[in-house]
């Protein structure tokens, strides 16, 4: 396949970036969407340019690092997926691309593709700690859970923290990481103790971190590639409603 | 043994998740209440629940300070909202009653001089103003949180068009409301009405029906009625819906309902219905 890649180039925060064009006239359809980029920074490194810099670990579609906004879309073309997991497949011969940074006040770009996501590692911290019985580990079944509540907490828990959802809302905000982050906690029993401090402490570091409010537009679900449900953002608006009635 | 069938809000739940019992508008009265019990024992004052609200207002991690606080805000005002234009279509609906506009004046001089609506009222322009301003706020904060746009976007496959144009949509309805308030409101109050009077009513009636009429008759007023009308559709399809999400009210089995009443309701029968009255009088104007 012949494809056209208009890639956004950016040296670092402070400079300010711009697109480049590139041709690559020997693409496999078979080929993941970074594999494509791996041949590409090979003809770059070869022909004494720099390579574009992107994230990306695992390659299986459970890291969440490799953030792209291909064509408009986070991730590209396909719902339920990660740029990793994307195959050219999907893209016609002679196709012109364009991939972009995830843009947020909350996500700074680093270089090129690459944002610090690090505003989600806060969040997460500012959730703290839960409660656990120290001393002998308990027997498995001491605490039962109902089938349906440890399915929704582990689909919940399935948020891999890749920012597709903020990248992908019209207002940049970081409502279904957050509400995924609140709610595995908030349906386990083991989440209970701190479940409204908890719920406030995210909301108030989100908030601080610049991400914007909130639409329900619904775009964050069809984009997440974990197919997070936005019954988790209503569960999170209920429990942060109820944690600052209560206490 | 792990679940319970909750008798106040006759749902299922087990005690052990929900310290508080499960979280329906019954026990979210409880908890306020014991909270203010064990504070003053006698009742719950007054003055604490305006120190509470000062306190979420003003703190600066106080709730309604919070991105999700003021979401609450445009959700319940927007809320009242809609139920305020399900009372004033039916009101309005009057104007075919092809009597001359009997009914019509008389209910609009009841809803000028009743005292308990017209506290209503004032509570109305006071949403009105919240809705806007706070819509305002998050639109402004929204376009803090990302800079610099995309140079390419495609956001038509996950989401509808009318929930990325909220903010358009409304400001057309809210010019359409100057419009309207200036012509029959501003007149209804300070203008220089002609009067009317009714067999066996003592009561001068001004002749509200014959403002509508003749504002009806002008192509460009009803045409502007009619855009305003497809902006107000577009506006609720999203908004009605939008409103419960925000307050936390998403479920299974309830939200389907809401989403129908959403679209079929505020977004088509009601816009529809306020249209049908300039046309209306615009085509019998001919
Ligand atoms: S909710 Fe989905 S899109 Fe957002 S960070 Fe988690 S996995 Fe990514
Ligand atoms: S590289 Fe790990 S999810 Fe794509």
């Amino acid at each position: 396949m012949k494809i056209t890649l208009k890639v956004w180039r950016q040296q670092n925060g402070k400079t300010p970036g711009e697109f480049k064009t590139y041709q690559l006239n020997d693409v496999s359809e078979d080929m993941s969407f970074l594999e494509m980029f791996d041949i590409l920074n090979d003809d770059l490194v070869r022909k004494q340019d720099e390579p574009v810099a992107f994230d990306h670990d695992c390659r299986e579609g459970i890291c969440g690092m490799c953030s792209m906004y291909i064509n408009g879309r986070a991730h590209g073309p396909m719902t339920g997926t990660t740029t990793c997991q994307l195959h050219m497949r999907h893209f016609k011969d002679g196709d012109t691309i364009v991939v972009e940074p995830w843009r947020a006040t909350a996500f700074p770009i680093i270089k090129d593709l690459m944002v610090d996501r690090s505003a989600f590692d806060r969040v997460i911290q500012a959730g703290g700690f839960v409660s656990v019985n120290t001393g002998n580990a308990v027997d498995a079944n001491s605490v039962p859970i109902p089938k349906q509540d440890a399915d929704k907490a582990f689909d919940a828990a399935a948020c891999i923290g890749c920012g597709a959802c903020v990248a992908t809302c019209k207002n940049a905000s970081a409502m279904l990481f957050v509400s995924a982050k609140v709610s595995q906690l908030a349906l386990l029993p083991q989440g209970q103790p701190e479940r409204h401090i908890r719920v406030k402490k995210m909301v108030e570091i989100m908030d601080a971190e610049g991400f914007g409010n909130c639409t329900n537009t619904g775009a964050c679900e069809v984009e997440c590639p974990k197919e997070i449900s936005l019954e988790n953002i209503a569960r999170m608006n209920r429990d942060y409603l109820v944690a600052n009635i209560a206490d | 043994m792990n679940y319970w069938y909750c008798l106040k809000c006759l749902y299922f739940r087990s005690v052990f998740y929900e310290p508080d019992g499960c979280l329906c508008v019954y026990n979210l009265v409880m908890i306020l209440l014991q909270r203010d019990l064990q504070r003053t024992p006698s009742v719950a004052t007054f003055a604490h629940l305006t120190n509470s609200l000062k306190h979420m207002s003003t703190v600066s991690t106080g709730l309604f300070r919070s991105s999700l606080g003021r979401k609450y805000l445009m959700a319940l005002s927007g809320l009242f909202l809609c139920t305020f234009l399900i009372v004033h279509l039916i009101g309005n609906l009057q104007l075919f009653a092809g009597d001359g506009g009997q009914a019509f004046n008389v209910y609009s001089y009841f809803m000028t001089h009743n005292p308990l609506i017209k506290i209503v009222a004032y509570v109305n322009y006071a949403f009105i103003l919240l809705h806007v301003f706070d819509g305002l706020y998050l639109t402004m904060q929204n376009r803090k949180a990302r800079p610099q746009g995309y140079a390419k976007v495609d956001q038509s496959k996950s989401s509808t068009w009318s929930s990325r144009n909220m903010g358009i949509l409304g400001t057309l309805i809210l010019v359409f409301l100057i419009v309207h308030m200036r012509t029959f409101w501003f007149e209804m109050k300070f203008g220089n009405m002609p009067v009317i009077s009714y067999d066996g009513d003592p009561i001068q009636y001004k002749d509200m029906y014959v403002v509508v009429v003749e504002a009806f008759e002008q192509a460009w007023y009803s045409a502007l009625y009619v855009i305003s009308m497809f902006a107000l559709a577009f506006h609720l399809y999203h908004g009605f819906q939008s409103g419960f999400q925000s307050i936390g009210l998403n479920h299974h089995r309830y939200t389907p309902t809401i989403k129908s009443v959403g679209t079929f309701l505020f977004g088509i029968l009601i816009p529809a219905l306020f249209a049908a009255m300039p046309i209306f009088f615009y085509i019998k104007s001919l």
